[in-house]
């Protein structure tokens, strides 16, 4: 069964090609936008940048090091460099360079990374972004999203580019379901979406997660548990306000992430709550955990890795036992 | 654009041996920094702020129409500092604050707390991209503007440097010169030695940059291949800078059993003979 086909979601495009297509809106608006491509433009969709604006497009081929440090060059001259890559090279491959060139300048540079997660499938674990946003929030002023679907996407892309200072918005390869019917005009960074209430436990997530956390919601309801559900899309700064609602109000808490268990939104949520509330709340994690994933079709990934619906259902249950 | 009468190199001398007593005073009095490798660099840099090729606004650092000065070898941090005293960004006074808590003059140059410094540089191999990134985007908004980027010849190991010119070549950028400070010295010995990339000025032709080795301490060498900077509009420009790491205070250093004393700061002893072997300044 397809993601959110259980709650009625229908498939809408993948989080890349909405921020590709409002990129390129954005372009027209805006003549300080540039796009900086190692030579994967047509996998980030740049393309679509490029096509319309090619004097501020620069493919300077398969170099992520120099294309991240000339990005700081472009922002400190009021540029608004866009950075786009697949998450596991933009990220581990230059991240000295986001470090020094980006992050310690605070330059208003835009790094988009696509292809994360597991979910991009048959080409493998050297391709799939699974510590990126560990990696990006470990970077002092860095802002980190993790958008869900196709117009949650659009919006984050728009507000990535209104805010100043450094970003990291991550995207994804496949088509995801549309979560945001309405457009996802209440998207606002660093501020969580409420897309469920219910007393019992909260189920926090990001990205494709969310779709499935919806899914597992609606499983619980038919056994009588409520839950609130909240699209954690900015890992940080984290809404500190949600994660210590959640906590003080439902008491059980399961985040759940496509990225490994280190330094991602389980770590974050959880230095959250233990900071802001004095209530010892049960916690649960559905990501990757500690490894490397392997080649296959998403779905069966996604199952073998135990990031599925199921998973977010059952761990919501071992939450509810330990209350 | 420059002044080649002797009178103007007169000049530039006498800077240059400014530069080099400050960076022997602020080293020692910090007690740690890269004097030698600041030494090696100082013709070259006293010559693009006072030889008439960097434009700059030492009240408006910000200027749009300034030209760049990037100090790719961070660790030339005093060197850098020197200068922009001298060229009016903050008093002289002020750099003996070098390293000290709290101090804008960092261990290596940090663009949000100095005004004049264009890049905070010191993890190697990043200006000349972050300075491709600069040539590019004045070229955008059509500011006749020039990016100098001065490289240490260890940090050209750094792959990120040919990464970036080869980019500078494909996008025929002919604001933009490298400089390579070709001392012949890195952290642990000699270049040649570490990683042998001579013939530095061969690989930047190959990547299809104009290029040039130049004696780096002959501040007429140095003038006649910057004003040559103009004569190719579609093409990266790559001065090799041949140097002696310590210049000016190499016997001293020889007298230390150390040619290369790289990143320590000379003895309050040793900077004082230093001092007086460099000469009084007019």
């Amino acid at each position: 069964m397809l993601i959110g086909e259980s709650i009625g979601l229908e498939m809408g495009k993948a989080t890349r090609d909405a921020f590709g297509h409002e990129l390129e809106k954005i372009g027209h608006e805006r003549a300080e936008v540039v796009v900086i491509d190692g030579d994967v433009g047509n996998s980030t969709r740049t393309e679509y940048f490029a096509k319309s604006f090619p004097d501020r497009f620069f493919n300077v081929g398969i170099a992520e090091s120099n294309l991240v440090s000339m990005a700081g060059g472009f922002a400190a001259n009021g540029k608004i460099p866009v950075v786009a890559s697949f998450a596991a090279f933009l990220m581990c491959n230059s991240y000295d360079q986001i470090r020094m060139s980006v992050a310690f300048t605070h330059s208003n540079v835009k790094l988009v990374g696509s292809h994360a997660g597991i979910s991009i499938g048959e080409d493998g674990p050297s391709q799939m972004g699974i510590e990126d946003v560990a990696l990006a929030c470990a970077l002092p002023g860095m802002t980190v999203i993790v958008p869900a679907d196709e117009p949650s996407a659009r919006v984050a892309t728009r507000s990535v580019m209104d805010h100043i200072g450094p970003c990291y918005l991550r995207v994804g390869r496949p088509s995801v379901p549309v979560v945001y019917n309405d457009g996802c005009s209440e998207f606002c960074l660093g501020k969580a979406i409420q897309l469920r209430d219910g007393k019992d436990v909260t189920l926090i997530a990001n990205g494709l997660m969310v779709a499935m956390a919806m899914e597992a919601a609606e499983l619980l309801a038919q056994r009588g548990v409520e839950c609130r559900v909240l699209d954690m899309h900015t890992v940080k700064p984290i809404d500190q306000e949600a994660v210590a609602e959640a906590v003080g109000e439902t008491g059980a808490i399961v985040v759940a992430e496509e990225h490994l268990q280190h330094g991602g939104l389980g770590a974050v949520v959880a230095y959250a709550a233990s900071q802001l509330s004095s209530n010892s709340v049960p916690f649960r994690y559905v990501n990757l955990g500690d490894q490397f994933a392997e080649s296959g079709p998403a779905e069966g990934l996604l199952e073998k890795y135990h990031l599925t619906t199921q998973d977010i259902f059952q761990a919501a249950i071992s939450a509810l036992e330990s209350k | 654009m420059v002044s080649e009468t002797t009178e103007g190199v007169e000049h530039l001398e006498q800077m240059a041996r400014r530069l080099r007593q400050h960076i022997i005073t602020m080293t020692t009095a910090a007690g740690s920094g890269h004097p030698t490798s600041s030494l090696s660099s100082v013709e070259l840099v006293s010559a693009l702020y006072f030889g008439g090729f960097l434009r700059f606004r030492a009240g408006e650092p910000e200027w749009a129409g300034r030209d760049r000065f990037i100090l790719s070898k961070g660790h030339a941090a005093p060197l850098l500092y020197a200068a922009l005293a001298e060229a009016g960004y903050f008093p002289v006074e002020s750099l003996t604050e070098l390293r000290k808590l709290g101090s804008v003059l960092e261990g290596h140059p940090n663009m949000l707390r100095l005004p004049g410094v264009e890049a905070s540089t010191g993890s190697l191999g990043q200006g000349l991209s972050i300075g491709l990134g600069h040539a590019l985007s004045v070229s955008l908004d059509e500011i006749d503007a020039r990016v100098y980027v001065l490289l240490g010849d260890g940090e050209i190991g750094e792959g990120q440097v040919w990464e970036a010119a080869a980019a500078a070549a494909k996008y025929r950028v002919g604001n933009l010169t490298a400089i390579v400070d070709h001392n012949g010295f890195q952290q642990t010995g000699r270049t040649e030695e570490v990683l042998d990339l001579s013939p530095i000025e061969d690989k930047f032709k190959a990547f299809g940059w104009h290029a040039s080795t130049i004696d780096g301490h002959s501040l007429e060498a140095v003038l006649e291949a910057l004003s040559n900077a103009g004569n190719y509009p579609s093409q990266p420009q790559a001065i090799i800078a041949t140097t002696e790491k310590g210049h000016g205070i190499v016997p001293l250093l020889k007298e230390l059993n150390d040619e290369n004393f790289h990143g320590q700061a000379l003895s309050a002893e040793v900077a004082e003979k230093a001092l007086q072997h460099l000469g009084k300044v007019s």
